[in-house]
């Protein structure tokens, strides 16, 4: 689309120097690795169209997580939102999973969504997990503030880690932030904070080579389907 | 008393069903077990339907009443048994006793239990309404919590090892990836889950020492058989199963009232009244379906009716004897670890499992070769109700 630079400069936010998250590579219940590393821009439209056929599965709320990530990608793939970032998880080089935020400030990270697209493997709970290691360990900031759209996402973050609530209002509307502290996480961080670094040479450039994605049917059943999920 | 023969079972795929209502599920299980009987119109005598939870989560009780009109089954006699988890083997005894005794020629059982309407932590707590009162739940006692505390003395006293519980979860886990109507498909490794320093998320601790891999899933899901006295089965279309045994016993609600916690007398019981009421003992057996709510339970059971000593069903279950082709294949469906857990369907699916293995109707990859008799166990409260049921193959 044409794009007025002079104008775009005025639309297009501030964004911090934000260092890279390093990749790291997790095994899972049934043995497969999963390269967890951070997206590019330019991988948006790849990404989106996992997103896409996830819009219009009611279950467990996708639906609104993934509409909302999808528009979060796109504002990050246009500049139109400050100092975004996303993490994916790959299988075989599939892409199996997402997590995204962004730096409010510099010490306070907010924290976007997280869509698992293979499920029953705790792919969510991973991703989640390296987005946390990444606003605390990396990013260097000092909290994270954090909601949940779902009964899952509130069992697997609010209690799980356990968080702090708050009464600040978050990015994304509804209920009152929850925060993850430095010491909260590094409290949590031996029992919900794994992976391996480096990510070995074969599995990384199997990942960073192309970025697959299953068809809409596949991920359909892989997050709807009857069978344990 | 009357030989009883199993003439049709049915079973939907067990696992979150939200579109079905329960007594959708129980009408389907149900239509598929008459359509395997071959009743065409031919009605029931009576219907037996174990469920735990319909008043408590559905709203909805006399479930029994409500299927048999939803099924024009009128006017059958039609009664809902409740037995905690063991309401689906009850169901399948006070069947089996009608049929035996002569009051009724032909009978429906199905148990069925809609559960995943509930948050996790509220089918936790549901469960746990089977634990005493004033003596246990009012402390917050739960199912995995009691679970955890007998799989701990079970180590300490027999020398069980996570390494034997994780050997079960991954049999059971590979062999609900082969059953189409499991509810979980998923294999896995033991580096996935025990190995890796990835497994504290993976498998992360439940009630210690059991962890999230060691616990059967809550389940939506139904099953359903129909019995009839074995020498009115005229021309079979398909090789007679009959139910050549049952036992029944109770121990204390209470696990601390136990002299030992870990002697499952109930289990012990149960399974030699259908022994000796089959004429059978425990070498005698093909496979078994065992009540494996947690993987502990599974090789517990092992011992207590009789495959082996105590102390033994751990390694037994380590080197592979449980495994289909081992000594003595067991919960080759998945068991409640992989099949899954509808609390008031699972002592019915047992049956209906084991049948289809006397029948050598599975394919090959699930198939105990040559199966003659197979065993049940459906395990109430912590052990404190439990039905045993012994099934044969009738020679033809």
């Amino acid at each position: 689309m044409p794009v007025d630079m002079e104008l775009e400069k005025v639309l297009r936010p501030y964004q911090y120097e934000m260092p890279p998250y390093p990749p790291k590579v997790i095994t899972l219940a049934n043995g497969k690795k999963m390269v967890v590393r951070q997206a590019a821009r330019e991988d948006v439209p790849v990404i989106l169209k996992s997103v896409h056929p996830c819009l219009f599965i009611e279950r467990d709320y996708y639906d609104i997580v993934s509409a909302r990530l999808y528009g979060e990608l796109l504002a990050w793939y246009r500049h139109r939102v400050k100092s975004e970032y996303t993490l994916i998880g790959q299988i075989d080089g599939y892409l199996v999973g997402i997590v995204n935020g962004r730096m409010e400030t510099d010490k306070v990270g907010m924290s976007y969504h997280t869509l698992a697209i293979d499920r029953g493997l705790r792919i969510g709970s991973h991703l989640f997990a390296a987005k946390m290691e990444y606003h605390l360990e990396y990013l260097g900031q000092e909290e994270v503030l954090i909601v949940a759209e779902s009964p899952i996402g509130f069992r697997r973050w609010m209690i799980e880690y356990p968080l702090e609530e708050t009464k600040i209002p978050h990015e994304l509307g509804g209920g009152d932030s929850w925060r993850l502290t430095r010491e909260i996480y590094f409290a949590a961080k031996p029992r919900l904070v794994v992976g391996e670094r480096p990510v070995p040479k074969e599995l990384m450039d199997e990942a960073e080579a192309d970025i697959k994605f299953a068809d809409d049917d596949t991920i359909r059943e892989r997050i709807a389907g009857l069978k344990g999920r | 008393m009357r030989d009883v023969a199993v003439i049709g079972v049915g079973m939907i795929q067990f696992g979150r069903r939200d579109e079905d209502s329960l007594m959708d599920m129980l009408a389907y299980a149900s239509l598929k077990a008459l359509d395997d009987a071959g009743l065409g119109d031919q009605s029931v005598d009576a219907v037996y339907v174990g469920n735990m939870g319909g008043g408590a989560i559905q709203h909805q009780s006399a479930i029994a009443s409500s299927l048999v009109d939803r099924l024009s089954l009128l006017p059958a006699a039609a009664e809902t048994v409740e037995n905690g988890p063991a309401s689906g083997g009850s169901a399948v005894k006070n069947g089996l006793l009608a049929v035996a005794s002569g009051y009724y020629d032909t009978v429906l059982v199905v148990g069925g239990e809609k559960m995943r309407d509930l948050t996790g932590w509220r089918a936790t707590d549901f469960v746990a309404t089977m634990t005493h009162p004033t003596a246990e739940y009012i402390y917050g006692i739960t199912l995995p919590g009691m679970a955890g505390m007998f799989t701990r003395l079970y180590m300490e006293k027999y020398g069980v090892t996570r390494e034997m519980l994780v050997a079960v979860a991954i049999k059971n886990q590979d062999m609900g990836g082969l059953n189409p109507y499991a509810h979980v498909e998923m294999a896995i490794t033991k580096e996935g889950i025990y190995d890796n320093p990835a497994s504290i998320v993976n498998n992360p601790v439940v009630a210690d020492p059991l962890h999230l891999y060691d616990a059967c899933p809550v389940s939506d899901g139904a099953a359903a058989l129909i019995l009839c006295p074995l020498d009115k089965i005229k021309n079979p279309a398909k090789p007679s199963v009959v139910i050549a045994g049952f036992g029944q016993a109770t121990d204390t609600q209470t696990l601390q009232e136990r002299e030992d916690p870990t002697d499952l007398k109930a289990v012990t019981l149960a399974a030699q009244q259908a022994f000796e009421r089959a004429k059978l003992k425990p070498s005698d057996i093909h496979v078994a379906e065992l009540h494996d709510a947690f993987t502990i339970l599974e090789i517990a059971e092992s011992e207590h009716v009789g495959f082996f000593k105590k102390g033994e069903g751990g390694k037994a279950a380590l080197a592979g004897k449980t495994k289909l082709g081992g000594q003595i294949p067991i919960n080759v469906s998945g068991g409640l670890k992989a099949r899954g857990h509808p609390v008031g369907g699972t002592g019915v699916a047992q049956v209906v499992d084991i049948v289809w293995q006397l029948r050598h109707e599975l394919p090959k990859n699930r198939q105990v070769k040559n199966a003659q008799n197979g065993l049940t166990v459906n395990f109430g409260g912590f052990g404190n109700n439990v039905l045993a049921f012994v099934l044969r193959r009738v020679q033809q």
